[in-house]
């Protein structure tokens, strides 16, 4: 059986967002999104789930990793290390 | 089992007709406990039998989620169970309710015994009772009995996701190949007659009746069957018809399955008296 890969995304709180926690077989999205619930939620991880098509994701390349990701480990001042963060802000 | 009901059933009557199991013959504490004791061999029997699927389902996802499912019916087993040896004073442990009674003794529906046959076989007799179970558990969860009503209230939530489930699964394979349809429809045909003993009613619930702690089965078999149909028939499945009906589980009389399905779940405690984990 030939089903297609679909990854899935978990929101654990509210006011958190979706994380990736791993890829399913289904043969549709509705099938997915039920696999999901049974697969990574069955110890209450769970608020929300995302399911969608590992084709439909567009990903960056290993071999493009020099030219996208080494010009920005030379500019400390993109990083917003020099602000004080409110006590009020959680989940930052 | 409690000894009265099992002479009663085993030594016929003093005119030599058998004693008719009617309602209010029992004393409502026993009628209790045997009516709890009926939904926790449902479940537990209902079960073993899906766990039957666990590593062998036809894919990982659905080996996963059908695993989930018998946890669900394993996990409410364990609640009547406890409930049921409360009612008897703790005399018998929820192990031993479980495991250290033969096939006369149990007290569940024939449809949850019968093997689990093939994923459209599974899946059928899963629409079938599913679509029983969240009416009767939703009605149950109004019992006036607040124990049971907690059971099923949480059994409402499992059983609803349980019937998105399995309808699912009837549309797929009803709609799908030549080969799936086939094998669904005659599923079907195979398990119909099965059916009707969920809406027959049992002397001890009978007697539960006006007190409100259990509830009419008789009452949804019109909702059910027309659930039914409904669903068969965007399946693009014919719905069979009513030619044969079995029963018998309530009286713990079972269908040949019965005795193997028990020595293999109760193998450990047979074998090792008192295991725990």
């Amino acid at each position: 059986m030939k089903l297609p890969l679909y990854e899935v995304f978990v929101r654990s709180k509210r006011g958190l967002d979706h994380k990736h926690v791993g890829s399913l077989h289904a043969k549709d999205g509705a099938q997915a999104l039920k696999f999901a619930r049974d697969c990574y939620t069955r110890r209450g991880e769970g608020l929300s789930i995302w399911v969608v098509r590992s084709s439909d994701i567009v990903a960056s390349q290993e071999e493009d990793a020099a030219s996208f990701f080494d010009p920005s480990d030379d500019k400390p001042y993109r990083h917003a290390t020099f602000y004080r963060i409110p006590p009020e802000v959680k989940n930052l | 089992m409690i000894p009265a009901r099992v002479e009663e059933r085993t030594s016929p009557g003093r005119d030599g007709v058998p004693p008719s199991r009617g309602a209010g013959r029992l004393p409502s504490q026993a009628a209790l406990a045997e009516f709890v004791l009926a939904l926790g061999d449902d479940s537990l029997v209902l079960g073993q039998r899906l766990s039957e699927w666990c590593g062998r389902a036809p894919f990982l996802e659905e080996d996963i989620a059908i695993a989930n499912v018998a946890l669900d019916y394993l996990g409410r087993a364990e609640k009547f169970y406890r409930y049921v040896s409360e009612l008897g004073g703790g005399r018998r442990s929820v192990d031993e309710i479980a495991f250290l009674r033969d096939s006369r003794a149990y007290r569940n529906l024939l449809i949850f015994e019968l093997p689990v046959g093939d994923f459209a076989r599974t899946m059928a007799r899963q629409l079938m009772v599913d679509a029983f179970h969240l009416p009767y558990f939703r009605r149950l969860s109004r019992s006036t009995n607040a124990r049971i009503a907690a059971i099923a209230a949480k059994a409402v939530k499992e059983s609803r996701y349980h019937l998105k489930r399995s309808r699912d699964w009837v549309l797929r394979l009803g709609d799908g190949t030549e080969e799936s349809h086939a094998k669904i429809q005659s599923a079907f045909d195979a398990l119909w007659g099965y059916c009707p003993e969920m809406f027959a009613m049992a002397g001890d619930e009978m007697a539960l009746l006006d007190s409100g702690v259990a509830v009419d089965r008789s009452a949804m078999k019109t909702d059910w069957e027309s659930e039914m149909k409904d669903v068969l028939s965007e399946a693009t499945l014919t719905t069979p018809g009513n030619e044969w009906a079995i029963s018998g589980g309530r009286d713990g009389v079972h269908t040949e399955h019965h005795g193997y399905l028990l020595a293999e779940m109760q193998f450990m405690q047979r074998a090792y008296p008192g295991l725990d984990w």
